[in-house]
Formats: structure tokens, sequence, C-alpha cells
């Protein structure tokens, strides 16, 4: 076995309401969507009107830059709205589904006996492509390029990640056969990073055709980028892909059942639900079935696809993001606290010790979506290089964006960092700064800079 | 509270965009948010955010401060008994310190607020945090015999040109409290230096000069001289009196002790930078070693290198004012050489040249001014790295 790299800056945020690993049942969603603005940078072209019958597979809709780029129905039924919004931007393409699924023929075949392009033809119809994002920039892979590795985490450190292993109980063959795809698509390697405390699934550890490396400690170990960094940093002009584990499984299930399948395991957590556990869906149901009679309702509450860092907030009958395993409930917390910033604080939670909370480590907390403060101007330095563990300046990194630097973006290492991964920069921030939108900013800056 | 609560909702949309005060909403906006934190919720990014925020951090500085200040406060009172050979209790020495300190730190408070207020009214921003610490470091680096007019006038001189004149809060180059001690120093320099003004109604029973300005006289005996031993014995306080602080010097400076309670205040609740305070340590340390060794004058040989760091406002300046985030280094590496530089200047300023015995104000004025050049070579240093990554592959 490789080496343990041992993440030691960064922050594990211990919130209440961990699912317990117990799958239950919910009633089946009727409706379903797509949501183009789960895609940063993506300019949706539609291909499907209101009132068309679709297939589960057949493309809703393609990236008008590239076309190739399909986004499929997960379900097969009737297109009901397209929900638009300012500037008749797209915001959402819901889908009636049928009673029972009828999934779009893909060709059925082992990936280690096809093409690379065999298999990117496969993927670019199927819609599937859509899960393969790339660094630098987050976004969608383009097909074009060949990367000089393929990245998969197979563990997330989020505050109340769902359990990856427990994600993929039952899926080894189809992720094995998806591993086997991808690694077709690199002249380099494909990495699958594992946790040796949190992965003690076989799935991973007798997974072929792999190079393993292994991380441990605080998050976000668990998030590529960091893992990208240690192994093989990006470097101008270099491209690296990156993929999660349940989506190498959606791609392993095309080539061995010929189909568009993507039901997947989430976790629903948060210190708002009253037992938290998992559920098995289909990507981007409606989360109305699987919230109704499971919340606390003692207060005014926040859904949010996603964790607590990275995730958006929906609505009690919104949907599930496109690359999101957990639904987290917390509480809104958009109440005035009478001189909050002089109380002792044993309910609050801070990295730094101006707080009694210091005094039990191991507490969970009850967190809510409250900014405990206004936004100021950057004060405290040093703060941010405590949680991000890369060799990258975060602060001036932001400077640099904040005043549309490019050449000294690119030096400060723009290419090497993803929104998610300064997301913990933005929540131990003192003067409140919206860092992973500052982030996406200035990489939208540089993608429109350097085409 | 939900009575003050509901009053503060009623009167909200008189300060807001339309209202009859409109003008006056930075203002409203400060103690309303100062009553309650406000009711904002995140809607883009990350859904929790860390509790901690600018009035936290600012109050545990404040916190952090109050041993000083309370020492400074007795010492006041004890060094004015002592100066006119009368003995007093306890409670007497307090009550006499705090007549004489509280009026300073009022008007340091309400002259920098003020022009805070005024100036976020003007810009139309939120009314910054800063002050409050600023406001409270002014009156403990001053000597007590300070008029208060020069330090209404040097508080004003400090925030404006100081602060508001780069941005505000977070913008600023220099510390704004050493601003206010610079400008205190250079243009009322009687009132800042010699051996009358660290006593409040001095009495002639004692000396009122400092053990920096005694120390500075060693400087033209010759070294391993018999003279400088005496000097020392009957003037310089001994170790003891300058890390307890029972001797004459800026309000808050003098005790050791009550500063170290600060620093550890500071460093358990992580606010400040333990690289910085560490660091100026350590350089001077290193510099008082060096004169020590190099012996050329008295003030190089007597003075052994701990005593540095006890003298003066070395400590002061080390644990409040060089850790200052804005005007402070701000790459992590940057730190150690910021901090470093200025113990070194701070040691070397005072030794070599005695017209400047109180040298760390000094020092760390030079060192804010470097630290951005320091974090552009730490900065060019990281991208180096970068690049050089990048020639490896190719």
């Amino acid at each position: 076995m490789s080496e343990v790299k041992k993440i030691k800056k960064g922050l594990d945020i211990k919130l209440a309401g961990k699912a317990e690993k117990v799958l239950e049942k919910a009633d089946r969603s009727e409706t379903y969507a797509i949501k183009p603005s789960n895609f940063p940078g993506l300019t949706p072209k539609l291909k499907v009107k209101v009132d068309a019958e679709v297939k589960a597979g057949d493309s809703l809709f393609f990236d008008k830059y590239c076309p190739e780029i399909n986004f499929a129905s997960p379900v097969s039924g009737k297109v009901i709205a397209v929900n638009r919004g300012e500037r008749r931007k797209i915001l959402e393409v819901v889908i009636q589904a049928d009673s029972e699924i009828q999934y779009q023929e893909f060709k059925k075949a082992d990936p280690n006996g096809l093409s690379r392009e065999e298999i990117k033809e496969e993927l670019l119809k199927s819609g599937l492509w859509s899960f393969l994002r790339q660094r630098p920039y987050d976004v969608i892979a383009k097909p074009e390029d060949t990367p000089k590795a393929i990245f998969v985490s197979a563990f997330d450190t989020a505050p109340l990640a769902a359990d990856i292993d427990f994600l993929l109980e039952g899926e080894a063959e189809a992720f094995q056969a998806g591993l086997d795809a991808l690694a077709k698509l690199t002249d380099g390697k494909l990495f699958l990073n594992t946790n040796p405390n949190l992965n003690q699934s076989k799935t991973f550890s007798e997974a072929k055709n792999v190079e393993v490396r292994q991380f441990s400690g605080v998050h976000p170990a668990g998030n590529v980028g960091v893992q990208i960094h240690h192994i093989s940093p990006m470097n101008k002009g270099e491209v690296a892909w990156v993929i999660r584990p349940q989506e190498v499984v959606f791609i392993g299930r095309l080539f061995t059942k010929g189909i568009y399948d993507v039901s997947r395991k989430i976790a629903l957590c948060g210190s708002e639900v009253k037992t938290p556990c998992y559920f098995e869906i289909i990507l981007g149901a409606s989360v109305r079935n699987i919230l109704k009679g499971k919340l606390k309702d003692d207060e005014k509450i926040r859904v949010i696809s996603g964790n607590v860092l990275t995730g958006s907030q929906i609505s009690e009958d919104g949907f599930l993001g496109f690359y999101d395993s957990q639904i987290t409930v917390i509480p809104e917390g958009d109440n005035f606290e009478f001189l909050g910033w002089a109380l002792p604080g044993l309910q609050k939670f801070s990295m730094s010790r101006t707080f009694f909370s210091w005094l039990t480590p191991n507490k969970e907390y009850r967190l809510d979506a409250n900014l405990h403060g206004e936004h100021r101007a950057f004060v405290m330095t040093g703060v941010y290089d405590k949680v991000l563990p890369m060799d990258v300046l975060p602060m001036q990194l932001i400077k640099s964006i904040m005043i549309e630097d490019i050449d000294q973006m690119e030096q400060l290492g723009i290419y090497e960092v993803a929104p998610e991964d300064l997301a913990l920069c933005e929540f131990v921030c003192t003067s409140k700064i919206n860092v992973q939108d500052l982030v996406r900013k200035g990489i939208d800056l540089m993608i429109k800079e350097m085409s | 509270m939900k009575a003050l609560r509901k009053f503060l909702d009623k009167k909200k949309p008189l300060f807001q965009k339309g209202g009859k005060f409109a003008k006056l909403q930075s203002s409203f906006e400060a103690f309303e948010t100062f009553l309650y934190v406000p009711d904002i919720t995140s809607h883009n990014g990350t859904h929790i955010k860390d509790a901690i925020d600018l009035k936290r951090t600012m109050s545990i500085v404040v916190m952090a401060l109050i041993p000083a200040l309370l020492f400074g406060i007795y010492n006041t009172g004890y060094q004015h008994f002592l100066s006119i050979g009368q003995s007093a209790d306890m409670m007497e020495i307090c009550i006499y310190g705090l007549i004489k300190i509280l009026p300073i730190i009022v008007v340091s408070y309400v002259v920098g607020l003020g022009i805070e207020f005024a100036f976020a009214q003007m810009r139309g921003h939120q009314v910054n945090e800063g002050f409050l610490v600023s406001g409270m470091l002014i009156p403990l680096i001053m000597p007590v015999g300070a008029p208060l007019w020069m330090v209404a006038v040097s508080t004003a001189f400090a925030v404006v040109i100081g602060k508001e004149v780069f941005g505000g809060t977070g913008m600023n180059i220099w510390n704004p409290a050493l601003i206010a001690r610079a400008f205190f120093f250079f243009a009322y320099p009687s009132k800042m230096s010699g051996d009358t003004v660290w006593i409040a109604e001095q009495g002639d029973v004692i000396s009122g000069a400092t053990p920096l300005a005694h120390a500075a006289t060693l400087a033209d005996l010759e070294g391993g001289s018999g003279v400088a031993t005496s000097v020392i014995e009957q003037h310089l306080s001994n170790s003891w009196d300058m890390f307890v602080g029972l001797i004459p010097g800026s309000i808050g400076e003098t005790s050791t002790i009550a500063i170290l309670i600060g620093a550890a205040i500071l460093l358990a609740t992580g606010i400040a930078s333990w690289r910085i305070m560490m660091s100026v340590f350590v350089g001077g340390f290193v510099m008082g070693t060096i004169f020590n060794l190099i012996g050329s004058n008295a003030y190089m040989t007597d003075i052994p290198a701990y005593q540095h760091l006890i003298m003066g406002g070395f400590a002061f300046g080390a644990v409040f004012m060089a850790t200052d985030p804005v005007s402070g280094s701000q790459t992590l590496r940057g730190k150690y050489i910021y901090g470093f530089l200025i113990g070194v200047m701070a040691v070397l300023i005072r030794v070599v040249n005695a017209g400047f015995p109180e040298a760390m104000m000094l020092a760390i004025l030079l060192m804010n001014t470097f630290a951005p050049l320091i974090d552009h070579y730490v900065i060019q240093a990281n991208i180096k790295k970068r690049l050089k990554r990048v020639k490896v592959n190719v």
C-alpha cells in the first residue's frame, strides 16, 4: 500500500444530524428537473419543448458552445415546464415521470474492448459526459482534450457528508466497469484516492485498473482538488479530469446495462431532520416526498441540496442538484441576537477560541445560516492559510481576483483551485467575504480571457 | 429585550433610504448592530459561518488590554504618591490613577469614534470596529501627564491621516495608534520625553525619568568601567521592577506581567499572530546579544539582552502593536521576517541613537512601511516555485 498523506490544515465542522447508515423508503417522486445553474459557465440550448415525451437518457438541452455535450433526462415522461428567470435564462427543465421508466437504449459493451473514441462517443451521446469535470476551472470537461490524469476521490470529508462506502454498496461491478471506461480516456493514470479510516469497502480496495493513493486528515482532505495538488499539481496548460464515485457507477451502468440509469442513494441529514438516514432516489428528483414528515418544524428551516459549505438552497418542494448526494436541513437563523457578539457562546462554533465552545471540542453543533456579523473589509490575516492545505496564498489570490488582475491570478495558482477548495476560507472569514463567489468570478474571467 | 427590538424596528424606517434621518443611517446601524447581531443570512456560498466577526475580534483585543490598563491606573497613583513622598493606601492610589487616566480614554474614544462615524456617514459606509482597539491603545501609550487637548489632536491626526485617507479600517498602512503617538512625539516633544511627564503631578522625592532615559545616558560612558555600574545602581530600576512595572513610563507600557497576561489572551484565542509576537522578542534578544558582544559603550555592555525586552514599550509594542493584522505583514513567512526586524530595529535605534530612547514606536512604523515589500518577496517566492514546476514538467 502506498503511503498515507495526512492533511493537517483544514477544519472538521461537527454538525448535529449525521445520517444513520439505514436505507429508508420514500414515495417515488413524480417530478424531476435538471437545472442548468448546476453547471457553471454553461450556456444551455434547449432540445425539447414543453409537452415533449422523453425517455431516460434523451437529451433535454446541450451546451451551446460545445453541442456534443448533452444533458439527459433522468427519467422517462413528459416535459411539463421550462422555468425561466431574468432575461429568459433557463432555470429548470421539469419532467413529469411515467410510472414505469422507459430507457433509451445505448450500446452495451465491455469498455475494455472499446477504443477511446468509442467510449467518448457513448458518453457524449448518453449525456453521461456531463458528469466529467475538469481542472482547471471546475467546469464540464471538453471532449477534445486528453487529460494528464483522471482523479476520483472515494471519500467526502465535508460536514455531514454521505458515506461513500455505503452509497456504493452493491455497485462494485458497475463501479469497476466505469473505472475501466475512464482509464481509456487518459494517457496518464486513473487515480483512486481513498482514506484508510473512511473507506473499508472492497469496492475500492479491490478496484483494478487504477492507481490508489491514500489521504487522511481534516476537511478538505476529501476534496479532489486538494488531492490533485498533492499528487500532481495543475500547471498552466494542463488539464485533469475529475469525477465522483457514484457517477463512475452511472458510467459503469451505461456499459453493463446499456441504459442511462442515474438512480443513486442520498443522505438526508442536518439538525432539523428527525431521523437522518439514506434514501434511494433518481437524480433530479423533487425533494418533497423525501422531506414529507421528516422535519422538525419548530423553526424556520433552510433546505440545502448538497452540503452546508458548497450546496445550494432549494425550497421544500425543490429539486435535487445534479452532482449532489446529500440534502442538508438546517435552521434559517434570520433573527436578531441581543449582544450576540459579546455572549460566551457555548452554542456557537468558531475555529478561533474566542467563544467558550472551544472547551467542548467533540460537541455536535446545530448551526444556522446567520452570517454572525456584517460584511467588512479584510482585516484579519493568516486565517485563510489555516484551512487551505495547498501551497497557494489564498488571501493574495482572492485579492488578485478582486482587482481582476489576470496575470497575477495565474501566477498565484487560479488553475489549482476550485470554489469548493476555498469554502472553508469563506466559512472562517471574520469579514464575511464571499470567497467562493469570488473564486468562481475569477475562473469565469480566466475562461473569458483565455479563449 | 423584546421591547428594545420593537423600538428599533419601529425607528429603523426613519433611518433608511427615503426616511427622515436617512443621512444618519450608518450611525443607526452601528448602534443597532452593537445591540443586536443582525438577522442577515447567507444567500450564496457557505450556508453556515464561523461565529466570529470583527466585533468579537476587537472586543477580545480590548479585553486583552485591560490588565495593562488596570495596572496603568494603579501605577499612575503609585508613582505619584512615591514622588511626593507620601504613603497612600490601595484605594487612594487607584482613585488617583482613575481620575488621571479616565479622561484620556474618554477623549481618545470620543474624538476617534466621532471622526469614524462622520467619515462612515459621509461615505455611506458602515462604521468599522477597528477604532475600538485603537481608542484603547492610544491612552495606554501616552505619558500620564499628556494634556487632554494634545491627546485629542493626536487622535484626530491618527484617525484622519493614519487611517481614513487610505479608505478606513483595513486599508491603512501604519498602525493608527502609533501614528497618534508619533505625532505627539514630534509635535510636542517636551510632553513626551524628558523626566517630568511620566509621573502625574510629580514631587521631587524621586526622579521621574524612565529606565530607558537612564539607559540612554550610558551610551556616553565607556564600557566595562565602574562608572556605568554605579549609574545603574543609582538610577536604573532592577529587572524585577521593570518586569512588574512599578516604574515611570507610558500608562500601559510599564508592566511586562500585565502585558503578558494580554498576550496569553490573544494567543489562546488565536486573534494575534504568535509568529509576529515571538519573532519580535527573538529579534530584540538577538540584537541585544550582539550589542553585548560588541560592547563599545556602557549601554551595550551593561544592559543584558533580556532587559531590552522588558524596558520601555518593547513588550507592549510586540504584543499589541506589531501584531496589528492590517499594518503588519500578511503572509505567514513574512510575519517571521517582519517581527524579527521590528525587534532588531527597536534595540538598534534605542542603543545607537540616544535621541530616540523609545525606539519601539519607530521600529514598528518603519516595518509597517516595509511590510508590503516583505510580502512582495514572499509572494514572488511562491510564484517562482509554481513557475519552476512548469519548467520541470515540460
